[in-house]
């Protein structure tokens, strides 16, 4: 469908300041699409050719960039996209298992997605499952992202417990990552380059990130001191 | 514990463990700006001002610090490549599109402390003589983006960045820019491509990045870690970055364990260290099992084996064993993991990945995942072993980029560790292992 009025101009003052950023317009391609993925949650027709009109350059241009990149979805993607990692380790570490329970938890057969990363939608348009590649948390292995936050550690179950928990509604919170899990759109949103404001939210780092300054401070174990001066 | 202190080479005698990029990583509000101030954040950017910029990359050269993004280039000596007085514009490029099958150093670095790879960022430019700076962060982080963009906000606000920085006359823009989804922009001529706004394709060399990279400007691209060890260097001095680590290989670098371990973990620590002290501070393997085989560097480097416990992780060592030290990323995989499964399933990723550009690597990945697939299920045969090497000599150095010759990895020394495995495969008719033996929650 068409972009209304009201949501163009407030699409075309977004797309200005996103281009503004760079030092030629044709650099705010890729956040551009994420912000068309903000409107619709997804890149459609009328997304790829706003990302045109304000670019100056072709449909075909745009297409060609939007499906070459994996985070840009070309159908409605679900309120929270679901990605289980199953690259090698995680899939070693248990991902293979999370993902093909999970397929048969929503009612498909994980045997028929072997081989892809197409979506496996809920009826409720909730929850879409997908393989995603490593996600750079494998000391946090098996892992699975929610709209690209990370959930560490994962068991079938307590993955179940996940997308029972997203289909119903009930508050979910990433194991790094703010208090309240945002959705699929406004994910988009801050990949595009606006903040939600959550950024403080959130430890610093997860106990596997913090494991050998533990051990460091348990041994007094420390970087040398620098000669002839003092440390900062 | 022992080999807490060891002597490596010609080096100073350091601990085992030398958090610096780590060391504040457990303080709660390690990632704002007050945080990072409290311990000493921001006190190089004075210094490296006051500095000739020349001077700055001389520094940084007498340093020896090497790229930390897999390469292990020399940084300074990249800086140096910086035509200078040529009238066009310098970009900085941060390489943080961390992709690397195994590799997990950068992605808690910037959601713990952005504003170290801020000040990184800041030095740097200055040094190369750039106004604006880009860090291309892989999209799939949503809360590591949010947290580069505060960094950025308050860096502004604080006047680290933006016009006349701390009045000096330096100028700075740097833009956070998300990625989306494409493990080929990991590859700094591909992230050029992608940064202008195309499909991330991988472009010819020479010319090099430092001639003509973004725009077709001269244009560094660092791996966050290297950017992010500069503020150090400046505050510390490069005979301090220099006294760590061995004779070739500076100073030191967060390694990652994951898999099979005890405790799975981020360690920094100079760098030469082992598996075996690595393994010792982790915990060991998983209770009950044994080391089978693991990457030194993220899954483009040849996988070893227990025999390589003892080689020394630094570009020299791991490479005299066959591999590469690469991100530092050690997946450690015991006897329960099937290593046709593990192949193949790279062997799928790097398929997935390969961005069609070149014949070699996109016709190469396709047949070689076709090829394994038909192993692991127990229907291979001796000469499909040989094809897939075969395969593997015709990617290796003849691909576009490196993702090919990476793909090639797994697949070679998988073959030459483990060559019996594959045919037990033939033999049984179908994977020998039980999937169910590896998991994180076997025997629980």
């Amino acid at each position: 469908m068409p972009f209304s009025d009201e949501a163009l101009t407030r699409l075309r003052a977004d797309a200005a300041e996103i281009i503004g950023r760079y030092p030629r317009a044709r650099s705010a391609l890729l956040p551009l699409l994420h912000l068309v993925q903000s409107e619709e949650g997804y890149v459609s027709e009328d997304g790829i050719k706003f990302c045109a009109e304000v670019l100056g350059c072709s449909q075909t241009e745009v297409a060609g960039v939007a499906t070459f990149y994996t985070m840009y979805k070309h159908s409605p993607a679900a309120e929270y996209q679901v990605g289980v990692c199953t690259n090698t380790l995680c899939a070693i570490m248990g991902g293979d298992q999370i993902y093909a329970e999970l397929a048969r938890h929503l009612g498909a057969d994980p045997a028929g997605h072997d081989d892809d990363h197409r979506d496996i939608q809920s009826p409720d348009g909730k929850v879409g499952l997908e393989r995603i590649e490593c996600n750079a948390a494998c000391d946090y292995a098996p892992v699975v992202m929610v709209n690209w936050e990370f959930f560490d550690n994962m068991t079938p179950e307590s993955a179940r417990q996940l997308v029972d928990d997203l289909r119903a509604g009930n508050k979910v919170a990433p194991t790094r990552g703010p208090g309240r899990l945002c959705t699929w759109k406004e994910a988009s949103r801050i990949l595009a380059g606006f903040g939600d404001g959550q950024a403080a939210d959130g430890p610093p780092a997860g106990p596997a990130s913090l494991l050998g300054l533990k051990i460091a401070k348990e041994n007094g174990w420390k970087a040398p001191e620098p000669s002839g001066g003092a440390k900062k | 514990m022992e080999g807490a202190r060891a002597l490596r080479g010609c080096q100073e005698v350091t601990d085992t463990l030398t958090p610096v990029l780590t060391a504040h990583w457990d303080e709660p509000d390690s990632f704002t700006l007050a945080g990072y101030r409290r311990n000493g954040g921001y006190s190089a950017v004075p210094k490296a001002l006051g500095m000739q910029p020349d001077d700055v990359i001389a520094t940084v050269k007498a340093a020896g610090l090497r790229g930390r993004g897999g390469a292990g280039f020399p940084t300074g000596m990249k800086w140096s490549f910086i035509p200078q007085g040529d009238g066009k514009p310098h970009y900085l490029t941060v390489n943080a599109d961390e992709s690397e099958p195994g590799t997990c150093k950068d992605i808690p670095l910037m959601m713990a402390t952005p504003h170290v790879l801020i000040e990184g960022i800041i030095i740097t430019c200055y040094a190369i003589r750039a106004n604006h700076a880009f860090i291309y962060v892989r999209g799939e982080v949503l809360h590591v983006v949010r947290r580069l963009q505060m960094a950025v906000a308050e860096a502004y606000e604080a006047g680290y960045l933006g016009k006349n920085i701390l009045g000096t006359g330096f100028d700075l823009d740097v833009v956070v820019h998300a990625g989306a989804g494409a493990y080929i922009c990991g590859e700094e001529t591909a992230l050029l491509t992608s940064l202008e706004g195309y499909r991330g394709l991988p472009r010819n060399r020479p010319p090099f990045p430092a001639v003509e990279g973004l725009y077709a400007s001269p244009t560094v691209i660092n791996n966050v870690e290297s950017i992010s060890s500069v503020p150090s260097i400046i505050n510390n001095g490069a005979d301090w970055f220099a006294s760590l680590g061995t004779e070739k290989s500076k100073g030191f670098g967060i390694f990652s364990l994951s898999g099979h371990v005890a405790n799975p973990g981020q360690f920094e620590a100079p760098l030469g260290i082992t598996l075996r002290e690595l393994l010792d501070l982790a915990g060991g393997m998983r209770p009950g099992h044994r080391l089978k085989f693991w990457t030194p560097g993220g899954s483009s480097t040849p996988i070893l084996t227990d025999a390589h416990l003892d080689i020394p992780l630094d570009f020299e060592g791991v490479a005299a064993a066959g591999s590469m030290l690469g991100t530092r990323a050690l997946q450690i995989f015991d006897e329960t993991t099937c290593v046709v499964r593990a192949t193949l399933r790279w062997t799928e990723f790097y398929e997935h990945e390969s961005c069609g550009k070149c014949t070699p690597c996109r016709e190469g990945t396709y047949w070689m995942t076709r090829t394994l697939r038909r192993l692991e299920d127990g229907n291979g045969t001796d000469e499909d072993l040989d094809k897939l090497l075969d395969i593997c000599s015709n990617i290796l150095g003849r691909a576009f980029c490196a993702l090919g010759d990476g793909a090639t990895s797994p697949v070679t020394s998988a073959v030459q560790y483990f060559r019996d495995e594959f045919l037990q495969h033939q033999k049984e008719g179908g994977c020998p292992f039980d999937p169910a033996a590896a998991t994180a929650w076997a025997g629980r």
